[in-house]
């Protein structure tokens, strides 16, 4: 399967910390993939390396079938829209449109125009005296305008109100639903990936930790709850994320491909939000405490 | 035209509860058979969600054959859901009222009938759990 | 990316635009005054500045008592060599520096240009405009000082030291070099006001040691050696700590018109170095008896100098190894943007 984004073992280092670590996914195209982790996980260095701004130490990388950054061509294919969305502090927007439109070869000048004028934008304006939204917005459009097949956008709600955000990615669904783009979206907010996207990898100190389509990922992580015992009578296949024990009570998050037959145990659907949060505390107690092994036969 | 919800809080998915509000509407009147559903567009534009799940969507309700997609015009429906048979209705309130009446007489407060009625309707109704 | 270049190069431009329009304007009016005063000497008819020395240091009285000759001819000087420095700070270290630290090259090496093509769009721009400011302001200053140089109104001629970077194309290859210092510097500290305050002291470095190592080695220098003339010597001493022998050491200066002189060294009448004791007239007599006493040893001066036709020679020459250096920076730029990361 040709995947939009392929990485295989992928890596990069800076001094003797990894940012990222054997990193092998194989990202779906026509989807909206959400990238979720916490602060440091290794989010920007991924998207980095897949828009070449950043070489891989180790694995490789293909997007869209070529290097990044193999040339011009390629990153006209790919729209990327940084954290803290930089633009020329002191260029209008209009000549932020400008500068699209004379470094990209494929851009769409009436769709540009058409998005500025419904966002409201003033054309003259400076794009550093614009509120976050805003100039979240007038990144967006200058990536969307390039009519990308891929679109990356690295945190782009991270620093903005609820209203702005919620219409940030309104503004990026409606897109997806117009032109049927793929789109990598990372974020450390999981709230506002559970509405848009469909495709999910959680990235937890420099490791992938799952990757899935959302729906699979609801399938097969449960909630059960019933009555105090050791968790390893579970069958073998069944794989624990999290567990918590009252005197009375057990409680586990786990994967698992199969129904689970034991009728003790009271079988309840995960949200999106507690799967992540499982992900990333397990992550944080194998820092601290060293991996948990168990006999998988 | 239908103008959909979305409760987030309520754990149930996405795409269902377009689902489920297609039903309801229908149930209810509110849509009858040759009216057009939202594009996915329009739905996007409103709740700013992810256009494959009103495709979704509207593929189950295709294949409960509710919808017919028509390519370039849009999602029609073709007709209102059977469960809306009022006499297999009161056939079901019958039930539920005897049930009621031996649970109260069995000594269960309303708490208790209510506690069983969630824990039975969750059981059935979430999904794709054993 | 050219036209996205001169909108981010449009500011500087004006400013740029400005100065030298005042400059200008400046020039051309204390120039034309310059003007009326060598045409009221009458030098104008003689072939050359040595043939009427006393029209000659009239007009310089005239020029020397005028404070703002003095005032704009040094600033002429000043700004030829500050200009080069203030294009390679101000222009040169925010070029990327400035993307570097917004974060704006994230955005504009993930559009369709690649970053050598960024890169080059930018230095050929801002590298041609900084050459041609420096190049214009020479222009300007040569026309304004064409007919007083050649008369060495502060006793220095274009071909010495003080004077000879601030003179002809010489500004031109500063001012390519200090760019590239610029660009470079902002490119490795990437931060604007570090590598803005990095870069004077690199060109500085780099400047002094062109001047005093590699200048005077840039085309070999003349050595003549004829008998010691009497007008040229400066002092008559002894060596400390020599024998009494031989302890006579004599210092000279021979001066060449428009050239410029290395060393001037006193030989014995055999082309020797040592000299043979010290006459007694010098030890104990008048000025005037001692130099005869000089005069009858005999004694030799080796000039080491450039003659005055070396001036062009040696301007392309300094010129084409600070362009060089330049070229050799930038390359190094290109080398160094396809490793940086975003």
């Amino acid at each position: 399967m040709k995947g939009v984004i392929e990485t295989a073992a992928l890596g990069r280092r800076y001094g003797r910390t990894w940012a990222l670590r054997d990193c092998t996914l194989t990202l779906p195209e026509g989807r909206v993939i959400g990238l979720v982790g916490p602060n440091g996980a290794g989010k920007t260095t991924l998207l980095h390396m897949a828009v070449g701004l950043l070489a891989p130490t180790a694995g490789t990388i293909t997007v869209l079938g070529q290097h990044p950054a193999a040339g011009p061509a390629q990153l006209g294919r790919i729209g990327f829209v940084a954290q803290d969305t930089p633009a020329y502090a002191r260029m209008s927007v209009a000549n932020h449109l400008r500068l699209g439109a004379w470094l990209n070869p494929g851009w769409d000048e009436a769709l540009a125009r058409h998005r500025i004028g419904q966002l409201g934008l003033d054309p003259r304006q400076r794009a550093g005296s614009l509120s976050g939204g805003e100039r979240a917005q007038l990144a967006l459009t200058l990536a969307l305008a390039k009519r990308p097949e891929l679109l990356v956008l690295d945190e782009p709600v991270a620093s903005l109100d609820p209203l702005a955000r919620r219409d940030f990615l309104r503004g990026l669904m409606e897109a997806v639903a117009e032109h049927g783009m793929s789109v990598v979206l990372s974020s450390h907010l999981v709230a506002d990936l559970e509405r848009v996207c469909d495709y999910l990898v959680v990235l937890v100190a420099s490791l992938v930790r799952v990757a899935g389509e959302v729906s699979a990922l609801l399938a097969s992580h449960h909630r059960l709850a019933g009555p105090r015992r050791d968790p390893d009578t579970l069958p073998a296949a069944v794989e624990i994320i999290e567990e918590s024990h009252t005197d009375k009570q057990s409680t586990l998050l786990v994967r698992t491909g199969e129904p689970i037959q034991d009728p003790s145990w009271t079988v309840k659907p995960v949200s999106l939000e507690d799967l992540v949060l499982a992900y990333m505390s397990r992550a944080r107690d194998e820092q601290v405490r060293g991996p948990r092994l168990r006999v998988v036969s | 035209m239908i103008e959909f919800q979305l409760d987030q809080a309520s754990g149930v998915a996405t795409y269902l509860q377009l689902v489920q509000q297609v039903h309801q509407a229908l149930r209810m009147g509110m849509l009858e058979p040759g009216d057009q559903l939202p594009t996915a567009q329009q739905v996007v534009a409103k709740l700013a969600i992810n256009p494959n799940t009103v495709l979704k969507a509207y593929r189950e309700l295709e294949r409960e054959g509710l919808v017919r997609a028509r390519p370039g015009l849009g999602t029609f429906v073709t007709r209102v859901p059977s469960g809306a048979d009022p006499v297999a209705q009161a056939r079901y309130l019958a039930t539920m009222t005897d049930w009621l009446r031996s649970a109260r007489s069995a000594g269960l407060g309303p708490d208790d009938i209510e506690a069983i009625y969630r824990t039975a309707f969750r059981n059935c109704f979430a999904e794709g759990v054993a | 990316m050219i036209r996205l270049s001169l909108l981010q190069f449009r500011g500087q431009a004006v400013v740029a635009l400005a100065a030298l329009a005042t400059v200008a304007v400046v020039l051309a009016v204390t120039g034309i005054q310059v003007s009326h005063l060598y045409a009221a000497s009458g030098l104008a008819s003689c072939p050359s500045a040595a043939g009427c020395p006393a029209l000659a240091s009239a007009l310089l009285a005239k020029l020397r008592g005028d404070a703002a000759f003095g005032v704009v001819y040094w600033a002429g000087i000043f700004a030829l060599y500050a200009v080069p420095a203030i294009l390679g700070m101000f222009w040169g270290a925010p070029l990327i520096a400035r993307e570097l630290e917004a974060g704006t090259c994230r955005l504009a090496w993930t559009q369709s240009v690649s970053r050598t093509r960024w890169l080059a769009v930018k230095l050929g721009l801002v590298g041609l405009a900084s050459v041609a400011v420096a190049g214009l302001l020479s222009l300007l200053v040569a026309w304004w000082v064409r007919q007083v140089d050649p008369l060495d109104p502060f006793g220095m001629n274009r071909l010495q030291p003080a004077m000879f970077g601030a003179r002809g194309i010489a500004p031109i290859g500063y001012a390519a070099f200090a760019f590239a210092v610029g660009v470079t510097a902002g490119m490795l500290i990437r931060n604007t006001v570090a590598a803005i305050a990095a870069t004077p002291v690199v060109i500085g470095a780099i400047e002094g040691a062109m001047i005093a190592w590699v200048r005077p080695r840039l085309i070999p220098p003349v050595h003549v050696t004829m008998p010691l003339s009497l007008a040229t010597v400066q002092d008559v001493g002894t060596n400390a700590g020599a024998p009494a022998s031989d302890n006579l050491s004599v210092s000279a200066w021979v001066t060449e018109p428009g050239g410029w002189v290395y060393s001037t060294r006193v030989l014995g009448a055999s082309g020797h170095t040592s000299l043979g004791p010290q006459p007694r007239a010098c030890a104990s007599g008048s000025w005037q008896s001692c130099l005869d006493a000089l005069g009858r040893l005999h004694l030799q001066e080796t000039v080491t100098y450039q003659p005055a036709s070396r001036y062009w020679p040696l301007q392309w020459a300094e010129t084409s190894v600070l362009l060089a250096l330049a070229l050799l920076l930038a390359g190094f730029c290109f080398f160094w943007v396809r490793r940086l990361s975003g």
